[in-house]
């Protein structure tokens, strides 16, 4: 009799913890729900042309947009791969082809300690490298904040990528008489080129959403600037003051360069996901 | 290893040569980036470290104009922020990830878990605005006027609401862990091997008591996963920024505005004017860089254990 009941509680009782355990992942989905929601609402009632090609208006002035803004990130995101793209991939190409060796390994558990280092800290350390021996904030530094993030991304993705392919096709290049390195240049890497591509994709829309590193390396600018010694305007930080500003206008802006953000974050996300799996 | 593979032994070409020593160049340069950070950091914070000793990290005095700095409401804020956002992200963490790995028919697994990732790829400057215009006037409006009534009589729930403070920034960290937390430990709990839930249902164990089962098989890596969400609330910035008030003060309550240490990085340092300030706040990004180094060096090799373990099986 109370084996019966015992069992019977058992069963209510994983019952009950089944629940429990949707129910969490309720809760965890709510807040994309609520953020996307809000994002939508008030940055497509927000945006407009205008935010694209002009430039801001002084404080209080109705209209405007983020011209320069939209450059500054474009100028920013380009200097960071310059740095992240060439360290990123080849070391990728290092540690794909070198398994157990002591270096081999902390140069992947420094990939994975760097991936974890704040990017606040990331954008001191190029203020102590550049903008101290500069004198001034400028482009060039948060650049260099936003190519040290986005080493350890392509890093790992481009490890990965090209473990996936199989070592025959190495293996028939080699059989053809073609050197280890051109093995790997012309056949393994183009087979990779996919998943590799949308790894650096996914790195560029990162950092195309950092804003704490920027805030003392770039610095923002409220005119139009493609000089790399100067301050520069960015998305991010145009956010983060007009978030700060009285003036609604200025609110509804930063809503529309939100969107504008979430946008691509998602495309490249959803793209890379795509092809990802189908090279799995 | 290059030289022999698959029993064939190749001659050394001049170009394998020049090509591997430039990939291994470049794996280099991250080993000198880290070394850089850390030593530029202890080289620009040494006028503070000098200076203030280890009172640095006990005093609560933060005075720019009298040049006198203490970083303890930083830290505290830090601290205390995060663990409450790890502790409650770790339950509902927990719960997803049993959902995702164990209950989840497949096609909903998938969906659910890009929608995670998407939740992790969101640029924590959205998440601030979320915060400024959406979380905090809700907060004050509802939520801690409600919560006051109530428990006011902790000293967790007590004072004016504000809205912008320590529960905003509870809250959005909780959000922003969320989804590093729950698909390491998906990925943790997927990696045990089927056998022991086919053992477990063979003695005749519920659904639950299966997967308490793969629970305990999974802790330490799910530890790893804690820890690794944790590393993140600590160094989070924008988000936290923007809603927790920015005032550096050390109070229990969740209702009153604080302080940490990424954010007096992100609020004061374009404006830090004398040498000793700049030298302080870079002192506090040392300090960050040495907090989440060591828990980053700790969860990753939890977790790597943890894989290694079951996928040689």
């Amino acid at each position: 009799m109370t084996g019966k009941l015992n069992s019977k509680l058992r069963k209510i009782k994983s019952r009950v913890m089944t629940l429990i355990c949707i129910l969490s992942a309720v809760v965890v989905m709510v807040p994309l729900f609520i953020i996307l929601f809000y994002t939508l609402k008030q940055g497509f009632s927000s945006i407009s042309w205008s935010f694209f090609t002009q430039m801001p208006k002084p404080a209080g002035e109705a209209g405007g947009g983020m011209a320069n803004a939209l450059m500054g990130s474009f100028i920013l995101i380009g200097l960071g791969s310059l740095i992240g793209i060439p360290v990123g991939i080849f070391s990728g190409i290092y540690l794909s082809g070198e398994n157990s060796s002591l270096f081999s390994k902390s140069i992947r558990f420094l990939t994975e300690v760097l991936n974890g280092i704040p990017s606040i800290v990331i954008g001191v350390v190029a203020y102590i490298i550049i903008v101290i021996p500069m004198k001034k904030f400028s482009a060039l530094a948060g650049g260099f904040a936003l190519g040290i993030l986005m080493i350890p991304l392509i890093t790992r993705t481009t490890e990965e990528m090209l473990r996936l392919v199989p070592e025959t096709y190495r293996e028939a290049a080699l059989a053809l008489g073609a050197p280890r390195w051109k093995a790997t240049l012309f056949v393994v890497l183009p087979a990779a080129f996919k998943g590799i591509f949308t790894g650096i994709l996914l790195s560029i829309a990162r950092a195309a959403g950092e804003t704490a590193p920027l805030l003392f390396t770039a610095l923002g600018n409220r005119f139009w600037s493609t000089r790399l010694d100067e301050p520069i305007a960015s998305l991010t930080v145009f956010i983060y003051d007009y978030s700060k500003a009285p003036f609604e206008d200025w609110n509804r802006q930063a809503w529309a360069a939100a969107l504008v953000l979430i946008l691509i974050v998602t495309l490249v996300n959803l793209s890379f996901r795509a092809i990802t799996r189908k090279r799995i | 290893m290059p030289g022999f593979r698959g029993g064939i032994i190749f001659r050394k070409n001049r170009g394998d040569f020049i090509f591997e020593n430039l990939t291994r160049f470049f794996a280099f340069l991250i080993f000198v980036l880290v070394f850089l950070m850390g030593y530029h950091m202890i080289v620009q914070s040494l006028p503070s470290i000098n200076k203030f000793g280890w009172s640095f990290i006990t005093s609560e005095t933060w005075d720019p104009v009298k040049e006198n700095f203490g970083a303890l409401p930083f830290i505290f804020g830090t601290l205390f922020s995060s663990l409450l956002a790890l502790i409650i992200s770790i339950f509902l963490s927990i719960g997803t990830a049993v959902f995702l790995s164990e209950l989840a028919p497949a096609w909903l697994e998938k969906t659910v878990s890009v929608l995670i990732e998407l939740l992790a790829a969101i640029p924590s400057i959205v998440y601030g605005l979320f915060g400024i215009f959406v979380l905090a006037p809700w907060l004050r409006d509802s939520v801690e006027p409600w919560l006051g009534d109530r428990l006011g009589f902790l000293p967790l729930f007590n004072g004016a609401p504000y809205g912008f403070g320590m529960l905003s920034a509870v809250l959005i960290l909780t959000i922003m862990i969320l989804p590093i937390i729950t698909s390491i430990s998906r990925d943790i709990m997927r990696s045990i091997p089927m056998a022991q839930r086919e053992a477990a249902f063979a003695l005749g164990a519920t659904k639950w008591e299966v997967v308490l089962v793969v629970l305990s098989a999974a802790k330490s890596g799910i530890l790893g996963a804690a820890l690794l969400g944790l590393g993140r609330a600590l160094g989070e910035t924008m988000a936290v920024t923007m809603v927790i008030g920015n005032t550096p003060q050390i109070s229990l309550s969740l209702f009153d505005p604080a302080y940490t240490m990424a954010s007096v990085l992100a609020n004061e340092f374009s404006e830090a004017t004398s040498q000793l300030y700049t030298s302080a706040l870079i002192e506090i990004a040392l300090l960050l860089f040495v907090m989440t180094f060591i828990l980053n060096a700790t969860a990753r090799l939890v977790v790597w254990s943890v894989t290694r373990k079951y996928s040689k099986v």
